[in-house]
């Protein structure tokens, strides 16, 4: 009976899982008909309400998507790994117990508040800084998803570094390896698949992210050239127009596509950190 | 004047040594692998070693021996300084290694333990291949030719009696050997920096009596090489090995001298209880 219960219970999680993918598949597929393939994928200019000849190129959405969260792991994964490193093997105890909860409060702000952060403090900062005109840009949404993916990274890298047996710490000091020396040559090693897991766990976060980068980066529909430009993501893109489609239009499919786009984006970083993290579970460096 | 009372002062000191006809005996000019006086260890308010002293010979092999918390294991961690890290941990007394003060503040606990090497009870190999393990106090020092490393690995591993087992695939990881190859690539880890000193923590205890044999016979063909002070509960392995046997008992040195002495006519009842088994 129980049994039969929790089994009921973690086949929903699979029954739900897939009729999301169905779903996305299923509408995303109408948007076909219309749209050809290499339009889609290689194309930089998404105008579906154009009057008389719509585009659907998504090209610059994944590259605007990619930039933000792509710059987000480049300022989260040292701060991230750094800040586990120091909680678990540095700070004292007392330091340790004050500092994890205050990571899993982080985890708990809304991502409307990070958003609103973003375009009170944080865009104006960055105008000011590299005198540009608008702060709301790719850097800006960089920013606030490297802080998002922060907890996760930090605890889940934390994990790892901690669960690293007491036993490897001790043969490297009492061959004369300092603190420091250890860390890099024998924990850090021992813990990258834990750690790998929670950069991509974070990258997943980010690419998935929609609040926050809707409302601090500017939204604006066209092929980033560099990190201060404004850029709209497909999340973004696909919250922007979704309420405002007619329905069974090739527009309304063509963002079930993107969605779809986006699924199997994440599902992909999710696949290689399971790939990657087995590959060092077999070799153990 | 001054030079005159000094004369009278020798003078004097003369006519009472000839009174006395000492024997002049030039003191020896050993310098002691390890020169151990009264030594007290705490862990909090508890004492773990009380007025420890003790005289460890270079290329000698000793065995430390006594009942289950009496202190063994903590005597061996004072010697490189792996109790520092303990919670609560506190120490007063002299350690000399070679007539160095290893308390001092000016050593480098970095360079006494590349001196004292350590192997522990459990083998703790890094999940990192044969080669990377033997290599890794030699990169911790700075060697990096390859040849240089290739040289000592297979020499380390010979020397811990490793090498015909392993040599086909240095590549392996450590994790895929046998608890006593485990052992034996951790003392070729060790050796491979060429320490003075090997402490081992009951190397053997976890391991088969064929790879315990193994170990044994290493450590006995090494004693040319390095000092060897063993903790070790096996009364028949401390008599085999070792010329020195301490024998402790919650905290006290009761016991140190010849092994053969310690094992066949023991000065203290309780040492004598002790290996007889009659407690312990
Ligand atoms: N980290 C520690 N903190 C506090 N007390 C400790 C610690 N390690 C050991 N002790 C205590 O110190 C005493 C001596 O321990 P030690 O490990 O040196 O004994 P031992 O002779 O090696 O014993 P065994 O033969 O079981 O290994 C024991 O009473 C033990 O409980
Ligand atoms: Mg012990």
């Amino acid at each position: 009976m129980v049994r039969g219960v929790l089994f009921l219970a973690g086949m929903s999680v699979i029954v739900v899982l897939g009729g999301i993918f169905a779903m996305l598949f299923y509408y995303g597929m109408h948007a076909f008909s219309d749209i050809s393939l290499s339009e889609f994928f290689l194309s930089t200019s998404w105008n579906p309400s154009a009057y008389g000849e719509p585009t659907y190129g998504i090209l610059s959405m994944v590259v605007s998507t990619l930039f933000v969260s792509v710059g987000a792991m480049v300022i989260a994964i040292p701060i991230g790994v750094g800040a586990a490193a120091y909680i678990s093997e540095i700070a004292k105890p007392a330091v340790r117990e004050t500092l994890k909860p205050v990571i899993e409060i982080l985890a708990s702000i809304p991502s409307v508040v990070v958003g609103f952060f973003g375009i009170v403090f944080l865009g104006p900062l960055i105008a000011d800084t590299f005198g540009l005109s608008s702060g709301l840009n790719a850097i800006n949404g960089s920013f606030l998803l490297a802080f998002m993916s922060l907890p996760t990274i930090i605890s889940v890298s934390e994990d790892a570094i901690h669960s690293v047996p007491e036993e490897y710490k001790a043969a490297s000091m009492a061959l004369g390896a300092t603190k420091w020396y250890t860390l890099v040559k024998v924990i850090l090693p021992a813990a990258s698949s834990g750690i790998i897991a929670s950069i991509m766990l974070g990258f997943g976060r980010a690419i998935g992210e929609t609040m926050t980068v809707l409302m601090a980066t500017g939204n604006a529909l066209r092929m980033p050239g560099n990190l201060f430009d404004s850029v709209r993501t497909m999340t973004a893109n696909i919250a922007i127009e979704l309420g405002e489609v007619p329905f069974n239009t090739t527009h309304y499919y063509s963002l079930f596509a993107v969605g779809l786009m986006l699924f199997l984006m994440t599902m992909l970083v999710n696949l290689a950190a399971e790939r990657i993290t087995q590959h060092i579970g077999r070799h153990k460096l | 004047m001054e030079l005159v009372a000094e004369r009278e002062k020798v003078a004097e000191g003369e006519t009472v040594m000839k009174i006395k006809k000492p024997v002049i005996k030039p003191k020896p000019q050993v310098v002691y692998e390890f020169d151990i006086s009264n030594i007290n260890v705490f862990y909090g308010e508890a004492q773990i070693l009380k007025d420890i002293n003790m005289k460890i010979e270079p290329r000698s092999i000793t065995a430390l021996i006594g009942p289950s918390g009496c202190g063994k294991s903590t005597f061996l961690r004072m010697l490189n300084r792996m109790n520092d890290t303990i919670d609560g941990f506190s120490f007063n007394g002299t350690v000399l290694h070679k007539g160095s003060n290893i308390y001092d503040k000016k050593t480098q606990v970095e360079d006494l333990r590349k001196k004292v090497g350590m192997v522990f009870q459990k083998p703790n190999p890094f999940p990192k291949s044969i080669y990377e393990n033997v290599i890794y106090g030699l990169r911790l020092n700075g060697v990096r030719n390859k040849s240089v490393l290739d040289e000592a690995v297979e020499k380390a591993l010979k020397q811990a009696a490793l090498w015909n087992e392993v040599k086909d695939d240095l590549k392996k990881s450590a994790l895929a050997l046998s608890g006593g190859q485990q052992q034996r690539l951790c003392i070729a880890r060790t050796i491979a920096v060429e320490p003075e000193v090997i402490l081992m923590d009951e190397p053997a205890s976890a391991l088969d009596p064929i790879s315990t044999a193994k170990i044994e016979e290493l450590v006995f063909d090494l004693q040319q090489k390095y000092t060897f002070i063993v903790v070790t509960h096996n009364m028949h392995q401390a008599s085999r090995i070792s010329q020195k046997t301490a024998f402790f008992h919650m905290g006290d040195l009761i016991e140190y001298g010849d092994t053969e002495t310690i094992f066949t006519k023991p000065s203290q009842k309780l040492t004598e209880n002790y290996i007889t088994g009659r407690f312990g």
